[in-house]
């Protein structure tokens, strides 16, 4: 199908941008990479497409403050290759190429797939874990919003029709850091029938600060509590059996909840062998 | 402005035009329908298949996934500009030298993704041809065949022998 018919704006800057939004039934075009399909398929059909592609400055990896900056409109291709990236954030680099084909990642922004929040998305659940930021600005200025906080249902976030998301802020890997990532697509590089993304800290034996952050399995990345305090005891299938109380997969079009709930133990099981091992 | 219409500069295949575009249109259909440069081919119309696939700045992108619009200032390859370059020549003799493509739909997209991959250089493990070629279907060959001369022309390209 082609798309309804809609205005077009190049936006100069992000207060451009801002101001073009207050328009009524105005989107952000970042990538385009779910948006465009949406649009040809007219589940989406707003009066003005806002392209933000052109704003200079929105494109860049910067280590600050112990903590790794990734603007909006940096390309997945672009972190697959940034070398602060695959130093500081293993965990980001280990789910980058899971996310869609070369083709794909070409063209789709990190701050497209954080604003898009497709509840089985890669880089959500991966924020998720590592306890990152995601940075706003709209009319009244800029705010900073927990990942935990920014996903609130599903394709559902904290940004408001009138805002953007400009940055994101995830603290970087440290010695002791330990990741892990897994997921269960068809084909690679489809969407995940069901993943998992896993952070944490070595603690001699043991792990702490363990963060589990499943995606496919709910309207939102979903943390897994039971099984985080379980898993960081060591007690791999403790751990497994506890997904029961943090997970209530439903059934889509990919596969039952029941199946779904399996594969998360299967995951899990992937993922804590990961989490005992140092990156190399 | 925000308007429905605009005029855009774009270089295609090496050829500077300037055209006058629906904002909705895609690059796919502007390349199809504008140009007549009906090489990449539309498929599902939303990302998956990989037949629309052409090259934008250098690289290669799903046509039915950006718009026309957005190419003003722009470099656009399509399968017709990069095989009369003779950059793939060797690319295609393989493929019909292997029968790795039969009604071929897929092709142009296919070939383009095949040679961003070995534009790296080097020789693909057969798993990373794969990989790289996941996002383009083809319904014919079962893949194999494909991932063959892929695999071929990268060891011709170092001069290793297969």
């Amino acid at each position: 199908m082609k798309p309804a018919p809609f205005a077009y704006a190049k936006a100069r800057s992000v207060a451009h941008a801002i101001e073009l939004l207050a328009t009524d039934d105005a989107r952000l075009l970042a990538g385009g990479q779910s948006l465009i399909a949406t649009l040809n398929m007219r589940l989406s059909q707003p009066a003005l497409l806002v392209d933000i592609n052109g704003i200079s400055g929105l494109d860049r990896i910067a280590l600050k403050n112990g903590g790794v900056e990734i603007g909006a409109l940096v390309r997945h291709a672009q972190a697959e290759r940034s070398a602060e990236i695959a130093q500081a954030l293993p965990l980001i680099a280990l789910a980058l190429p899971q996310i869609g084909h070369p083709a794909i990642r070409n063209r789709g922004t990190i701050g497209g797939s954080l604003a898009f929040a497709d509840p089985a998305a890669e880089l959500p659940a991966c924020v998720v874990a590592l306890g990152g930021e995601i940075e706003i600005v709209g009319p009244h200025g800029q705010r900073t919003v927990k990942a935990e906080e920014f996903f609130k249902g599903l394709f559902e976030t904290a940004l408001t029709p009138r805002e953007m998301l400009t940055a994101i802020r995830v603290p970087a890997a440290t010695a002791a850091s330990r990741v892990g990532f897994a997921e269960f697509a068809r084909r690679h590089g489809d969407y995940a029938t069901v993943g998992l993304a896993a952070c944490a800290e070595a603690d001699g034996k043991r792990l702490k600060n363990l963060r589990l952050a499943y995606f496919g399995v709910a309207e939102t990345p979903v943390r897994a509590r039971s099984a985080e305090t379980a898993l960081a005891e060591g007690d791999v299938e403790a751990a497994v059996g506890a997904l029961a109380d943090d997970l209530e997969p439903s059934d889509d079009i990919h596969a039952s909840g029941a199946v779904k709930a399996h594969l998360a133990g299967v995951l899990l099981r992937r993922v804590a062998r990961q989490l005992d091992q140092a990156p190399s | 402005m925000s308007e429905r219409f605009h005029d855009i500069a774009v270089i295609v295949n090496g050829v500077e035009l300037r055209e006058r575009v629906d904002a909705r249109k895609t690059l796919v259909d502007f390349l199809r329908e504008d140009l007549a440069l009906t090489g990449s081919h539309v498929g599902c119309e939303h990302g998956v298949c990989g037949a629309c696939s052409v090259r934008v700045d250098g690289v290669v992108v799903r046509g039915c996934l950006m718009l026309a619009v957005q190419c003003d200032g722009a470099r656009v390859d399509t399968i017709e500009g990069v095989a009369d370059s003779d950059e793939i020549t060797d690319l295609q003799q393989a493929f019909i030298a292997r029968n790795a493509l039969q009604c071929g739909y897929c092709t142009p997209g296919m070939l383009l993704a095949a040679q961003e991959l070995l534009a790296h250089g080097g020789v693909p493990t057969r798993e990373q041809i794969r990989a790289h070629l996941s996002g383009n279907y083809c319904r014919c060959t079962g893949y194999q065949a494909i991932v063959d001369a892929v695999e071929a022309v990268a060891l011709a390209r170092t001069g290793a022998k297969p």
